[in-house]
């Protein structure tokens, strides 16, 4: 668990986070969103003390962190940045291995952690492991960025727009990729983004930031529904908010099950149980179609999605 | 191995033709006809050669530990303040001709080798410390916050990333310095310091050419030999450093 009591930073005379309060409860996504120079970066930077903070107080388990050996603190939180800061001159299983080596684990329990770690992330060990970053795509190189952080299992996650320099496909498969991943592990989460669908998508809950302030922490459904002031309202797009509510909920939420229907006709379009309402009412509104049958995991119809019912309920 | 092979070459060539000197007296004699010797001997040319190094050696030595220790203090965040000032200090040690430095430092130290030693760390300081301000700022900042930030401690940070990274840089800043000084040592030997200078003073006051020649090609073959040795050098550096770049 993280708490910010009453933290501010000032650079000078600006002030660039002002007096915020915010909890983040152990194993949640917290994402701080908003748009560059609003002081979300810092509020990150603030909590593993790469930027000290000039008033408040900052708790990790209920520990101030002024008391702390930076270093220290650090090693138990990963850290992922937009620009994955990978050693250049490191092969890619050594900069996977970085905090292990700090921690002075022994060398075959740090090829073991590598391996599994290659094997989360979706990278081949046998082809990648000896590779250099640059020898490396965007996306693989930032697969590596978050490898490297989960390494020595932190309990803590700091991740600072990891996934904004990379191309929208990559990105979506890097966020997809997250999400199982954090099923997995459960990590304390903060993650910082400017971009909203991002948010709505990876978090828990949703901390909006505006000069320097918070004026807005909910889980995305409620800050969809019910946005604080026009700064959020207009942030996740007020006439959008139908359809990124249907984003939100799964098929199975709304789907009409059907016992032993079997697998659906091939050819015929169908969705699955956790694909988002959203995705579902795509393909009907594609196919002109008022239904479309629902598959499990193994391709198995368990029900079927019908329009009206998308339209009544859906947001 | 083919890496070594030309600095090799050359320093056999050095050293061949340091001992194996009056071998050439004919070229010399035929260069020069109206001198009866033609061939320099008051002092034997390998311990001339042996003098030249030992005092550009030094005064590498002591310059490469005071630029690299002075370019590492001035990228950390407690001497940042002090960046141009550095910078500064070691572009006067580089307007300050040699000679300059030798007329200030004769009456202060004597003649002999240290105030030529003196003169040398002066010179050769701009270039290493140019280089490794250059080699540390052209980090990308991306590695060193994310490598404070998984928890590296500011010593690891230096000796694990940026010392690596910025150690091809700064290499070719001290190439650059020990050429110059080897080339600006033989200037010692007009206050008394034994080099590869007394032949070419001795030949200009003489007015014998095949003196000077004599010791212009030794230290020519000389900065040659280090040059190439430092080449070596660099190349060894990045492949261990950055092999994939490496050819």
């Amino acid at each position: 668990m993280i708490e910010l009591k009453n933290v501010t930073r000032r650079f000078g005379k600006a002030v660039a986070v002002d007096h915020i309060n915010l909890r983040i409860e152990t194993g949640e996504v917290c994402v701080l969103v908003g748009s560059s120079g609003c002081g979300k970066s810092t509020t990150l930077r603030m909590i593993n003390r790469l930027l000290p903070h000039t008033e408040g107080e900052i708790l990790v388990d209920g520990e101030d962190i002024t008391g702390m050996n930076p270093e220290q603190l650090r090693l138990n939180m990963g850290y992922v940045i937009q620009g994955t800061g990978l050693f250049p001159h490191w092969t890619v299983a050594r900069n996977i291995a970085m905090v292990p080596e700090l921690l002075k684990w022994p060398k075959e329990r740090i090829d073991a952690r590598v391996e599994e770690l290659m094997t989360l992330l979706d990278l081949d060990p046998a082809t990648h492991a000896g590779k250099y970053p640059q020898q490396l795509s965007g996306g693989q190189a930032q697969r590596v960025g978050v490898a490297r952080a989960l390494a020595a299992d932190p309990n803590i996650l700091l991740m600072d727009e990891p996934f904004g320099a990379l191309d929208a496909i990559t990105r979506d498969n890097l966020q997809m990729e997250l999400l199982r991943i954090q099923k997995q592990v459960r990590k304390t989460t903060v993650f910082v983004t400017h971009d909203i669908d991002e948010a709505l998508k990876l978090a828990t809950r949703i901390a909006v930031m505006d000069q320097g302030r918070i004026v807005q922490h909910d889980t995305p459904e409620n800050i969809l529904r019910n946005p604080a002031s026009e700064f959020v309202e207009n942030l996740v797009g007020k006439q959008d908010r139908g359809l990124k509510l249907m984003s939100l909920r799964p098929v199975r939420q709304l789907m009409t099950a059907v016992s032993d229907a079997g697998r659906p006709d091939p050819g015929v379009e169908s969705v699955g149980e956790d694909d988002s309402v959203r995705l579902a009412l795509s393909v009907m509104v594609w196919q002109s179609a008022s239904s479309v049958p629902v598959v499990n995991g193994k391709g198995e119809q368990t029900g079927v999605i019908s329009r009206d019912r998308i339209l009544q309920d859906g947001a | 191995m083919r890496l070594w092979f030309s600095p090799l070459l050359l320093l056999t060539l050095l050293i061949g033709l340091s001992t194996a000197m009056p071998v050439l007296e004919p070229l010399f004699q035929w260069l020069q006809p109206d001198k009866q010797s033609v061939v320099y001997e008051r002092e034997s040319f390998l311990f001339l050669l042996q003098n030249h190094l030992t005092l550009v050696l030094v005064s590498a030595a002591v310059g490469t530990m005071l630029a690299v220790a002075g370019g590492i203090f001035a990228t950390r965040p407690a001497g940042r303040d002090f960046l141009p000032l550095v910078n500064q200090v070691a572009s006067i040690g580089q307007t300050f001709p040699p000679v300059a430095v030798l007329a200030l430092a004769v009456p202060a130290l004597g003649f002999g080798e240290a105030p030529i030693i003196v003169a040398l760390i002066l010179y050769g300081l701009l270039p290493i410390l140019r280089n490794t301000l250059a080699g540390l700022e052209g980090i990308s900042p991306a590695v060193t916050e994310a490598a404070r930030g998984m928890g590296m401690s500011p010593l690891q940070v230096l000796v694990r990333a940026e010392l690596p990274l910025a150690g091809r840089v700064i290499l070719a800043g001290i190439r650059t310095s020990v050429t110059i000084n080897i080339a600006t040592a033989a200037i010692g030997s007009t206050i008394g310091a034994r080099t590869l200078g007394d032949p070419v003073i001795a030949g200009l006051v003489n007015g014998n050419t095949a003196y000077v020649l004599q010791g212009a090609i030794l230290i020519g073959l000389l900065a040659l030999t280090t040059d190439s040795l430092f080449e070596a050098l660099e190349r060894a550096w990045e492949r261990r450093f950055t092999p994939q770049f490496a050819n």
